[in-house]
């Protein structure tokens, strides 16, 4: 009987199949997905905070961050008025951290978004030509890659001068040649996949091939990369700024923040450096742990058997 | 019904680092307009070589056709532009590989990539490629059609999806179709059903089919005509009745010898062709066939025989000695 029911076109078992794996709405992934990865929901969470936080910054303040300077509370600990304290130019602390997640995010999106795309543009067409054209671009990502990452965005934003912007670009160009490892690398898996082959025997172009064969195919990877260097480009973002290399004053950065309040005020104002700085670490620390998860979450060889 | 397609001494080469290996090495045929023909030989003896030759997709380095003309509907497919290719690709040429599970692109759906191919070639507009999309899959048997467009490919079983790229290669109506062992990775109900599909399709269509494959009983029951492969070349030709009846060739016979059977004593050993298939960058000088052949002499040692026959009839055959064998006793064909 079985075996009359297959043969008639559909086989029951390809039923069987479908049935047991029912389609799921958006709603019920990120619910598995809480379920399955809690610390990485919760860091999905307070970064979107965080992102609420930057969007409404001045609704939020109490003070504003930069024209607020009253030379009478200088240097003021926390109180019910400044609640994370006064800095040496009587400014709100808690007004300038606030503000500051907007720069760090700014910077910190620009920076990711721009080195991504152009990274994975470059390496996807690297590793799917390959050739001469991949040769050279891997000596020059050599290259790159042989300067220490901070050492070489400090170059760049002293060449094209410290402003938000020049601080994204230059951070953007220090995340590219790792972006175009990665994603170069995965395109050589990729293009060996048969339906890679059968794009081409369907008659597809190089553009098309690329963009919708095997771009998507080698997004995973870079996506956890840049979630994760995202964090480390806002703590580079604060490095350039504590050397003095960063958004220049009186943007409130909290690099900049962390480079005036250690430099004079550690002793005398402590709350100067500490209230930036765990706000730096709490956003570096969650990027990383979102990081983690979506790579558990993304990673075919961990996904497979339980998608 | 005209000549589809002839191949005139179609040879690819690969560069490896014991030298050059001749994969196709000058192999002629012709076929006929909504024929079947079947494409037989053990792994490694350039069966698929010579079938991704025909799109021109063997990869350089380290492959290059060296030589030879594949005349499509009148044109030789070795002179176009890669442009033109593109456009016969998928269009008038489809194929179907082997491996079901990983030949459809995880991250798209199954409606994408049904579609994909008539906007290429046929010029769809989004709407009308989708209407196509749901006919063919309601073609190749999949029921409920319409809602399994938005299903990515894990969702479907091997055998479902052989069924779409089924679809796939026939959206456009191409005049040939390539299936180089594309029911090897499934189950035997699910080949069975899959072939029939084939077979179904090509007749309704009007398409030429070349069914690659290793596979003795799949030839035989779907196969027009037969050509039977060994080192790069073709070593015999018949049609399937000829080549099961009567086969002239002792790697052929040997082949069809060590079909396992069920009417045979279990105690009794499985019979085999003795040896390895002869390393393609060192062949020697005579026959390919020499050093695992039980009737060689020197004769075949020295000079490698033509594909002709004795009698002049269309069962040729690559052997001095084929014409003083007859029909070989003990097979039936399996079906």
């Amino acid at each position: 009987m079985a075996i009359e029911a297959a043969a008639g076109g559909q086989s029951a078992f390809d039923q069987l199949v479908q049935e047991a794996r029912p389609k799921r709405t958006v709603a019920q992934n990120l619910k598995r997905f809480a379920r399955r990865k809690p610390a990485g929901a919760i860091s999905a969470v307070v970064l979107i905070l965080l992102a609420l936080i930057a969007l409404f910054a001045p609704v939020i303040a109490t003070h504003d961050p930069i024209r607020d300077q009253v030379a009478a509370e200088r240097l003021e600990a926390p109180s019910a008025s400044h609640i994370m304290g006064t800095d040496n130019l009587g400014r709100d602390v808690f007004s300038r951290v606030i503000y500051g997640a907007r720069i760090s995010l700014q910077v910190g999106f620009l920076a990711i978004g721009l080195g991504t795309v152009v990274g994975m543009v470059i390496g996807v067409l690297s590793g799917y030509l390959g050739g001469k054209l991949d040769l050279v671009v891997q000596r020059v990502v050599d290259v790159l890659m042989g300067f220490p990452f901070i050492i070489l965005a400090m170059l760049l934003v002293v060449a094209l001068g410290a402003s938000l912007l020049n601080v994204g670009l230059a951070l953007s160009v220090a995340i590219v040649p790792r972006v175009v490892r990665l994603s170069r690398s995965s395109t050589l898996s990729v293009k060996e996949e048969v339906y890679v082959l059968a794009a081409v025997t369907i008659g597809v172009s190089l553009l098309r091939m690329v963009l919708r064969h095997i771009l998507p195919n080698t997004l995973g990877p870079v996506f956890v990369l840049a979630t994760g260097a995202l964090g480390g480009v806002i703590v580079a973002e604060a490095g350039l700024a504590f050397l003095g290399l960063g958004i220049p004053p009186p943007s409130p950065s909290w690099g900049g923040m962390l480079n005036i309040g250690a430099r004079g005020y550690m002793e005398a104002a402590p709350w100067m450096v500490i209230f930036p700085g765990i706000a730096l670490s709490a956003v570096v620390f969650t990027f990383a742990l979102l990081g983690d998860a979506l790579r558990d979450v993304l990673d075919p060889r961990l996904r497979r058997g339980d998608s | 019904m005209g000549t589809l397609l002839e191949v005139r001494d179609l040879r690819t080469e690969f560069n490896s680092e014991g030298g050059i290996v001749k994969a196709v090495d000058g192999v002629s045929y012709d076929l006929q307009e909504g024929e079947t023909l079947g494409l037989v030989g053990e792994s490694g003896c350039g069966k698929s070589v010579s079938a991704l030759s025909l799109l021109r997709l063997i990869p350089n380095p380290p492959g290059r056709i060296v030589g030879g003309e594949v005349i499509f509907e009148g044109q030789d497919l070795m002179k176009l532009t890669e442009r033109q290719m593109r456009s016969i690709r998928g269009n008038k040429i489809a194929m179907i590989f082997q491996e079901p599970m990983t030949s459809l692109n995880p991250v798209l759906t199954i409606g994408r990539q049904l579609t994909e191919t008539v906007e290429l070639h046929m010029g769809y507009s989004p709407e009308a490629a989708v209407r196509r999309s749901v006919e063919l899959l309601e073609m190749v048997g999949i029921p409920d059609a319409r809602s399994r467009l938005s299903n990515y490919p894990h969702q479907f079983s091997g055998g479902m999806r052989q069924r779409v790229m089924i679809a796939i290669a026939l959206s456009c109506t191409p005049r040939l179709l390539l299936a180089d062992e594309a029911t090897t990775a499934l189950d035997v109900t699910i080949q069975a059903q899959i072939l029939e599909l084939i077979k179904n399709l090509s007749t309704e269509l009007g398409t030429a089919v070349i069914i690659i494959t290793h596979n003795l009983g799949v030839v035989a029951r779907y196969a027009d005509r037969v050509n039977v492969m060994y080192a790069g070349k073709i070593i015999e030709r018949g049609t399937a009745d000829e080549i099961y009846e009567t086969p002239k060739h002792p790697y052929t016979r040997g082949l069809l010898g060590s079909v396992p059977r069920l009417d045979v004593d279990r105690e009794d050993r499985l019979a085999s062709i003795e040896g390895m298939p002869p390393d393609l960058d060192r062949l020697p000088p005579g026959c390919s066939f020499v050093p695992r052949c039980p009737h060689a002499d020197d004769h075949c040692r020295a000079e490698m025989p033509p594909l002709s026959s004795k009698d002049g009839t269309e069962h040729v055959y690559a052997c001095w000695k084929g014409h003083e064998f007859g029909p070989l006793e003990l097979v039936q064909t399996q079906a």
